[in-house]
């Protein structure tokens, strides 16, 4: 079995015995997983618990003249039609706005829509049935009568004064706008010896989620109590939401995670239907399940990255970049999404293009507008794929303009490793990174001489193979900054509740959440290192707000670096805990105590003076034995947020080895390369897993995944057989190596590693076909997804 | 809706089942509502993405693809029957160390289908290629690892299978 390790051994001083901080110890979970007795909330089923399906709007833009629910009601059965309209008085509606991101402006939307569809696939009528086929069945007999209106569908002319305004109660189609401008630009791009001036196309695409979308909402009238079995990544920010919308407190409502069959970025939205169906549980005083199927998932899943940038870069001829320019239009669907907003895609674009490079000058706008498609919203990596793509894109034209070599360029104009703290031209704080580290422990990996080498030599024989880089930066560790300070209740802060149980053994329940990244491992790692037990001898327990300490869950790279800290402090503060008990036992002072292996000892000479089980037993069942005044404690909980660094960022640098056949204009992936630096690496298994998921995400943005609408706002391609995502035989084996910038804001040093993968492939493999084509003279391609026949048309065969 | 269900009679993971069922039920939703045996996924429902992969009378299919009364008489194997037996528990063992499952959705499937290629490479006494590890499994989508460290895992058990043979 090959398991690559190349992390260098860090953390000193976090090297106790029993120390798990990075090691690659397999996850504690994957046993029932493996074995098909996990439990996804597809698979849960409760007493009386009814089914519920939704009639979808077929028109992207239609006002809902009448709904016959006659014929649905007295089909098999059915146990309730319900309209939005009778729904609406059940729960209140939401807008997605946030006050940091200045201007952005959204109308309020109903968890069924009322009166009015705004896309393609908007629930305008829920059917409860006994089966979820019955429940089917019962849509197909409602009858609903539209009245079809003129739909925006491309955002270049969503701002015309033309087109008709979506929202009523909004004056026009602008949902957010952000311009910055920062050093003497227009000077800068005027004293450059070259510009680049180029537009980029990103094709919309979505995060399909192997397991769909899936909620079980139980209201029990006699407890007046709603339990949620939700497939979220953020419970307690759901358990916020369903209270507030219902009009409950927060203890009348549990949110339940079991396990997620992918999340994404998917997973962590208010969704119409899934908020139908929890206030459906209200209203019908019974369980009831949703779980999407693919066709809705494709039309109500968040769909992202659907931007069109104008953009600028100008170099000098020793390679110097002068400036970047970007324009960025991006149509976000007919609602920002709740709570996170649709605007933050765009901000993480104006915020990350050109990050990894010291160029003062740059000038940004972006504008946000709204279109009758499914609304776009958060998926992995928001924002950077574009941003990089975008930079690194600009870069290499620009290498390739000037007859420099991509690497020294970037060699030339990459922050330098001993210029931090520093921030980029658009503010970004920059704590610690390492991009010249990095790129030359790519050069050297991927042996970038030797594949030049090998390119040039099979160029004589009409093979085409590209080489292409991407460095990136990634925001991760995300501070109140991110969200807390817009208004939005989505807690930056986490906790880590430890519990020495009455046989010695260790229960950790977090706020953090499991998606299949391994936080789960992390947190028990984490707290075994810092208390001194086995691996074996730690449970861990998450997604349960009522279980867990109050938490964000898992997104935008926090579970390790947030919900890991806070674990450490409480197996830290666990350990004084214990070893306060031991010295009242022993007569002994704690500080010359210490636990190894689950066993209290002398820390000088590691002799072996009381086993867990036994202070457990003394604690639990003979504290009568305890000297006066000693109480056991033995429960601790800990928090921690970020306060030094709005944003922990991490950088890193990808590479692609990929060859066109001209002939066809189908890309071969040969090879990809990714140097990441994350700071402490607590399992370095798990980062290089988090990396080859996302750079294959990300791929699969730069080749296979676009949604396609027609002029009329429909989805053309809502099946996994019309719209491609990659699968194992188009994939390349990819190569994972580490640098190691620990931030100082946390004493474990360890910074998120989910999204670098994605943010920084789509550009590697834009980059790599265009450096495969450029000897042919092909147009340079810039319009994801690159499939064969833009491929074609770019080399004049079509 | 009698005159639309049918009676059918299979054995699963070695147990003999009887059982009504509406003549328009997959066999996949008829193993997981009916014989609530929830370790078969239901993904794309079009036969793409192998989630809801199962053995019937040996072979290899998409659950989603086959009606639960086209295997009246038939014998079938789930996931929960493959890890009983202890069929693939080397195979099941690689995937928990090598970390080629995340959210774990699509294992069952891909589990199913890697035997599938294991087996017949053990009869033809050959270890397949990387090459032919990423054809075999490309039915089966994982969105979560990318694949290399399933190839990785299906790669180690095929070499430690074919090492032991000899």
């Amino acid at each position: 079995m090959k398991i690559v390790d190349d992390s260098p051994p860090v953390l000193t001083a976090l090297d106790r015995p029993n120390s798990y901080i990075g090691r690659s110890v397999p996850r504690p979970n994957l046993q029932r997983l493996t074995q098909g007795r996990g439990q996804y909330i597809s698979d849960v089923t409760l007493p009386r618990m009814a089914h519920v399906a939704f009639v979808r709007s077929p028109h992207a833009h239609a006002r809902i003249v009448s709904i016959s629910a006659e014929a649905a009601n007295k089909a098999p059965g059915v146990i309730a039609v319900v309209t939005g309209a009778e729904l609406a008085k059940v729960m209140t509606p939401w807008v997605g706005v946030l006050t940091h991101l200045k201007g952005l402006k959204s109308a309020p939307q109903a968890p069924i829509a009322v009166e009015r569809a705004c896309w393609q696939g908007e629930a305008v009528c829920a059917v409860v049935a006994r089966t979820r086929a019955e429940a089917e069945d019962g849509c197909e007999l409602v009858e609903v009568n539209y009245q079809p209106l003129p739909a925006v569908v491309d955002p270049e002319t969503a701002l015309d004064p033309k087109t008709p305004v979506i929202h009523p109660s909004i004056a026009d189609n602008l949902c957010f706008e952000r311009k910055l401008e920062v050093g003497a630009v227009d000077q800068a791009f005027a004293e450059s010896d070259a510009v680049v001036e180029t537009t980029f196309m990103f094709g919309r695409h979505t995060g399909v989620t192997n397991e769909p979308r899936a909620v079980v909402a139980d209201w029990n009238q006699g407890e007046q109590r709603m339990t949620v079995y939700h497939g979220t990544q953020a419970p307690h920010m759901m358990q916020d939401l369903f209270a507030k919308h219902l009009g409950l407190a927060h203890h009348q409502v549990r949110v339940l995670t079991k396990d997620v069959g992918g999340s994404f970025g998917i997973k962590v939205h208010t969704y119409a239907d899934e908020m139908a169906t929890v206030a459906l549980s209200k209203l019908l005083k019974r369980p009831v399940k949703f779980v999407a199927d693919r066709l809705e998932s494709f039309v109500t899943d968040i769909h992202a990255r659907d931007h069109r940038i104008k953009a600028k870069i100008g170099v000098k001829k020793d390679g110097t970049i002068t400036a970047f320019e970007i324009d960025d239009l991006t149509g976000i669907g007919p609602y920002s999404v709740y709570p996170r907003t649709s605007g933050i895609e765009a901000n993480q674009v104006v915020n990350l293009t050109g990050g990894p490079y010291k160029c003062p000058n740059y000038r940004a706008q972006a504008r946000v507008v709204f279109t009758n498609k499914n609304v776009m919203c958060q998926y992995r990596a928001v924002g950077h794929p574009i941003a990089v793509a975008v930079t690194e894109g600009l870069v290499e034209q620009a290498a390739a303009k000037i007859g420099m070599d991509p690497l020294e360029l970037r060699r030339r104009n990459l922050i330098a490793d001993d210029a931090y703290p520093t921030q980029s031209a658009s503010g970004l704080k920059f704590e610690l990174l390492s991009h010249h580290e990095a790129l030359a422990h790519l050069d050297a990996m991927m042996n970038y001489a030797g594949l030049r080498a090998e390119q040039s030599r099979l160029r004589e024989k009409g093979i085409y193979r590209g080489i292409g880089f991407a460095s990136f930066i990634e925001v991760t560790n995300p501070s109140a900054a991110f969200y807390g300070v817009g208004g939005a209740r989505i807690t930056s802060q986490d906790g880590a509740t430890v519990k020495l149980d009455a046989q010695g053994n260790i229960s950790i329940a977090s706020g953090v959440t499991e998606q299949g990244q391994g936080a789960e491992a992390v947190m028990a790692q984490c707290v075994a290192s810092a208390f001194g037990v086995p691996l074996d001898k730690v449970r861990v327990i998450t997604g349960d707000t009522d279980n867990t300490p109050y938490g964000g869950g898992t997104w935008a790279s926090r579970a390790a670096g947030i919900g890991g800290e806070a674990a450490w402090q409480a197996g830290k503060a666990l350990r004084q805990n214990v070893l306060a008990v031991a010295g009242a036992m022993l007569q002994a002072k704690p500080e010359d105590l210490d636990i190894r292996n689950s066993v209290v000892v002398d820390s000088a000479t590691g002799n072996e003076r009381l086993p867990l089980e036994e202070l457990a037993r003394v604690a639990y069942f003979r504290p009568d034995t305890l000297p006066a005044g000693i109480q056991a404690e033995l429960m601790v909980t800990r928090h921690y947020v970020p306060r030094a660094w709005p944003f922990a960022f991490t950088n890193g640098i990808q590479a692609s080895y990929l060859e066109v056949d001209t002939d066809t204009g189908f890309v071969k992936l040969l090879k990809h390369w990714c140097v990441e630096d994350c700071g402490t690496i607590i399992n370095p298994q798990l980062v290089d897993e988090q990396i080859r998921g996302g750079v294959v995400q990300g791929i699969g943005a730069a080749l296979f995944e676009h949604c396609l609408y027609d002029e009329r706002g429909q989805l053309r391609n809502g099946t996994m057989a019309d719209y491609l995502v990659p699968m194992a035989v188009e994939m390349p084996d990819i190569e994972c190596g580490h640098v190691v910038s620990p931030t100082a804001d946390s004493e474990l040093g360890a910074k998120g590693a989910g999204e670098a993968g994605t943010a920084g492939a789509p550009a590697c493999v834009m980059n790599a076909i265009n450096d495969a084509l450029r000897p042919l003279g092909a147009a340079t391609l810039t319009d994801m997804p690159f499939t064969p026949d833009k491929i074609l048309r770019a080399l004049g065969k079509v | 809706m009698s005159d639309r269900s049918l009676d059918i009679s299979l054995t699963v993971n070695g147990e003999r089942v009887s059982e009504r069922v509406d003549a328009r039920k997959t066999l996949v939703d008829f193993l997981r509502d009916d014989l609530l045996l929830t370790g078969s996924h239901v993904g794309c429902e079009h036969g793409v993405c192998g989630a809801c992969t199962v053995r019937v009378n040996g072979e290899v299919v998409r659950g989603c693809l086959m009606l639960a009364v086209q295997c009246d008489g038939a014998t079938v194997e789930t996931i929960e029957g493959l890890s009983d037996s202890g069929e693939v528990a080397d195979l099941q063992k690689a995937f928990e160390e090598r970390n080629a499952l995340q959210c774990g959705y699509c294992t069952p499937g891909m589990l199913a289908t890697a035997q599938e290629l294991l087996k017949g490479a053990q009869d033809k006494k050959q270890v397949p290629s990387r090459d032919e590890i990423r054809e075999h499994i490309s039915g089966n989508y994982c969105r979560c690892t990318g694949y290399h460290a399933i190839v990785d895992a299906v790669e180690a058990v095929a070499k430690a299978r074919a090492g032991g043979k000899a």
